[in-house]
């Protein structure tokens, strides 16, 4: 039986610890929205009148990874929540379903520019959990909101004056008095905008980022970062800017930017040239002295005209433990210990056989594509995308790699993913993919990983895909 | 592709050429070609960008800066020459663009030392202004004369006077705004041979209003005075993008001449009228 050769085969693979863990697509738990295929999954049909809108911009799960949520292109966000079979076994197959749609941001026209504001949201951030609603940041390139998402499972019935579809009973026929009583209700999931941090940047928002003090987050465009205080929307305070005084003379720009997981003083941002800085708000109002600059020189070898682009870091994440911080740049993925400025404890080469495609890819502007990476809960593993739908799972703490593709095609239910080549060169193995087959319009971007599970989540661009590991 | 190999300089032909340097001058010239289609290609993607969306600044950035980077190694190579001789030839080029070139060629006559110049120009105003790029000698194409700017090192044959006649001619606001302030530029960079070449800093020129230009233009600055300027970054700049022409990217590319020893021939894209744009912004106001 095929299925008895394949748990064979995870087993034998398990026993040799070759690969610290499988992942199986079961057909429950993977959903494909927004997708023009889609069947009866598709929450809402007005998606494919807009196709365009659908397409996935960021991916982030909650601090307990009971939330998966989504932002599009078209300025929604779609929340996903996780349902166990079993809650007393975690180890059990979960499903991840709709909890909540909203739309987070419209379109805009900036007058004075003549320019439109895209709806698109370039960042979600959870904010922990205080009480029974949770709340999220979400942008777009220049407005943040905070949104409640709060539960509403219970009503009061029972009104004196009105009917229960809420039309005025006639006075005549009320005889009786009584007190209304909650009556449990179909749950309804509300979206409520509670505050709208606008006006805070002249450039397009790229990262937010939630302090761990739970009271303020950061928000980065390409030349400066702000400091926010969640409950004031009117004001922010500058802590990064570097604008020149003449903007002829601009050559590096801010991609991305996080706080440090538990010093609250401490944030990182990159830059397009391939260089991190630390600061520390402690030293100074104005953070332009970076406290430590990580920087790895430059491999005179692989130089080209293309070098300076390649090196631009596209994503910058702290580890759960706060020790290290992860880089991701247009060919690698860069592990470095905060403590060692001059070059990262660990790289990574996603898709080196790209390096001999720089100039093809600079051609149709995939070079500046910005792909994201993320942790996996103990930072053992580090996962990021690729093209032709391929993701790239890095295990440090067992030196190996493997890529896996999101497709419908290479998705079967209660099956291994199974793992990808590509043939850089020469002949083409068996099963091995060729890099010039590769479509390079199939890209993915946008990661998440589950904080305390093996669960991932994986944006093509129009679908998303969730993996969890197989279970025996 | 593009990597770094060694190579030779490429001679006048007065030497006598061996088998190996042979050899050496065919991969130089295919490496100065990829170089220069490169540079082409670069430029290109600097000036075609979306029409209502501000373009984005970290792309433009990086293209900014590989454009830098080749023009200083051409420089270096010596092989900026050949992109200045393709223009002294004769074409039905307007005069002001012969006004420009005439500077560089006689530059180029006058100093053995290669000179970095670059010639970008941009949309500094809503006016219907198309970029045209063929090697690095972008000129816009209006009645008017405007928005031809020169950077970059200046050599000691540097017509001053010829650059601020170039530019008295403009009539917009924003266009006069930046060219006086690139006439106090070309002032600060006489003397300083060592400064960096601004060679594509003109693309980002736009994104910030040059205060402190009195003149005629100071009523309306006055009026507008209250006005946030920081709104005004990137304005120029993009707005000029608007009336760019809806080519594909590989349009212009095609239209390129293959290699920059050959004459340059213009290529003038059709203008967008204003009545487009207009149509354009309607559509949206209307359609929301």
């Amino acid at each position: 039986r095929p299925c008895f050769i394949s748990e064979v085969a995870c087993l034998c693979i398990v026993c040799l610890h070759v690969v610290s863990f499988l992942f199986a697509l079961q057909r429950s738990v993977v959903y494909i929205f927004w997708g023009d295929e889609g069947g009866g999954n598709l929450t809402d049909v007005s998606v494919s009148a807009r196709p365009t809108a659908d397409i996935i911009s960021t991916v982030e799960f909650n601090h307990s990874g009971e939330l998966l949520a989504t932002g599009d292109k078209g300025g929604r966000v779609v929340i996903f929540q996780q349902e166990t079979e079993n809650k007393s076994q975690p180890q059990c197959r979960s499903e991840y379903n709709v909890y909540s749609t909203f739309q987070s941001h419209e379109p805009e026209f900036d007058y004075l520019k003549s320019l439109e504001i895209e709806e698109k949201i370039n960042k979600i951030r959870w904010l922990p959990q205080k009480n029974a609603a949770q709340f999220l940041l979400s942008t777009n390139d220049k407005t943040i909101k905070l949104w409640k998402i709060s539960e509403r499972d219970k009503r009061p019935e029972g009104y004196n004056l009105k009917e229960e579809d809420g039309r005025y009973r006639d006075a005549a026929t009320i005889t009786t008095l009584r007190v209304p009583v909650f009556r449990p209700m179909d749950l309804m999931v509300e979206a409520s905008p509670r505050r709208v941090f606008a006006n805070g940047h002249t450039y397009h928002i790229n990262s937010i980022s939630v302090n761990s003090d739970n009271e303020t987050y950061l928000s980065a465009d390409d030349l400066r970062i702000n400091l926010w205080h969640l409950e004031i929307t009117d004001r922010s305070f500058n802590v990064v800017d570097i604008k020149p005084a003449n903007m002829e003379e601009l050559t590096e720009v801010i991609t991305a930017a996080e706080f440090h997981p538990h010093q609250c003083n401490t944030f990182v941002y990159s830059s397009s040239k391939g260089t991190i800085r630390l600061c520390d708000m402690r030293a100074s109002a104005l953070c332009d002295k970076h406290s430590k600059l990580f920087e790895e020189p430059e491999d005179p070898s692989n130089r080209s005209f293309f070098s300076e682009i390649i090196s631009s870091i596209s994503d910058v994440k702290f580890s759960h433990n706060g020790r290290y911080m992860m880089t991701r740049d247009y060919l690698s993925v860069k592990i470095w210990d905060l403590n060692m400025e001059n070059r990262p404890v660990e790289t990574y080469q996603v898709h080196e056989y790209l390096r001999s495609k720089l100039c093809s890819l600079y051609e149709n502007d995939c070079i500046f594509d910005k792909f994201e990476c993320c942790w996996n809960g103990n930072d053992s593993v580090v996962m990021t995308g690729s093209y032709n739908n391929f993701f790239r799972m890095l295990d440090r703490s067992q030196r190996r790699d493997v890529t896996l593709e999101a497709s419908r095609e290479s998705c079967k239910p209660r099956q291994v993913l199974k793992p990808r080549r590509v043939c850089a060169g020469g002949k083409r193995k068996k099963d091995e993919i060729s890099v010039d087959s590769l479509d390079f319009n199939k890209k993915i971007l946008h990661t998440a990983w589950h904080p305390q599970e093996n669960i991932i989540a994986v944006a093509t661009t129009n679908n998303l895909y969730i993996f969890q590991e197989k279970v025996n | 592709m593009f990597s770094k190999g060694t190579k030779r300089k490429f001679s006048d032909g007065d030497e006598e050429i061996s088998d190996e340097s042979l050899v050496g001058a065919r991969v130089a010239s295919s490496y100065n070609l990829q170089r220069q289609s490169l540079l082409d290609m670069s430029l290109i993607k600097l000036q075609l960008c979306h029409m209502l969306v501000e373009p984005n600044l970290c792309r433009s950035v990086l293209i900014a800066n590989t454009v830098r980077q080749i023009q200083e190694e051409m420089t270096h190579d010596g092989s900026w020459h050949m992109v200045t001789e393709a223009f002294c030839g004769p074409g039905q080029s307007p005069s002001e663009r012969l006004v420009a070139t005439e500077v560089l060629c006689r530059s180029r006559e006058q100093d053995a030392e290669p000179k970095l110049f670059s010639v970008i120009s941009y949309e500094g105003c809503r006016e219907e202004e198309v970029v045209a790029d063929e090697t690095l000698c972008s000129v816009s194409v209006s009645d008017t004369v405007s928005n031809v700017c020169l950077a970059g090192r200046v050599g000691q044959c540097w017509e001053k006077s010829e650059l601020s006649g170039v530019e008295r001619d403009e009539e917009a606001l924003e266009d006069s705004r930046l060219g006086s302030g690139e006439d106090e530029e070309i002032d600060t960079e006489d003397g300083a041979s060592t400064e960096s070449p601004k060679t594509t800093g003109q693309v980002f020129g736009t994104f910030e209003i040059k205060n402190g230009s009195p003149g005629p233009d100071s009523a309306l600055e006055e009026l507008f005075s209250d006005v946030d300027t920081s709104y005004y970054d990137l304005d120029t700049m993009l707005t000029g993008m608007q009336s760019a022409p809806k080519m594909g990217p590989y349009d212009l590319l095609d239209s390129l001449a293959p290699s920059h020893g050959s004459p340059s021939i213009v290529s003038t894209p059709t203008c967008r009228s204003d009545l487009n744009e207009l149509d354009h912004i309607m559509e949206i106001i209307v359609g929301s």
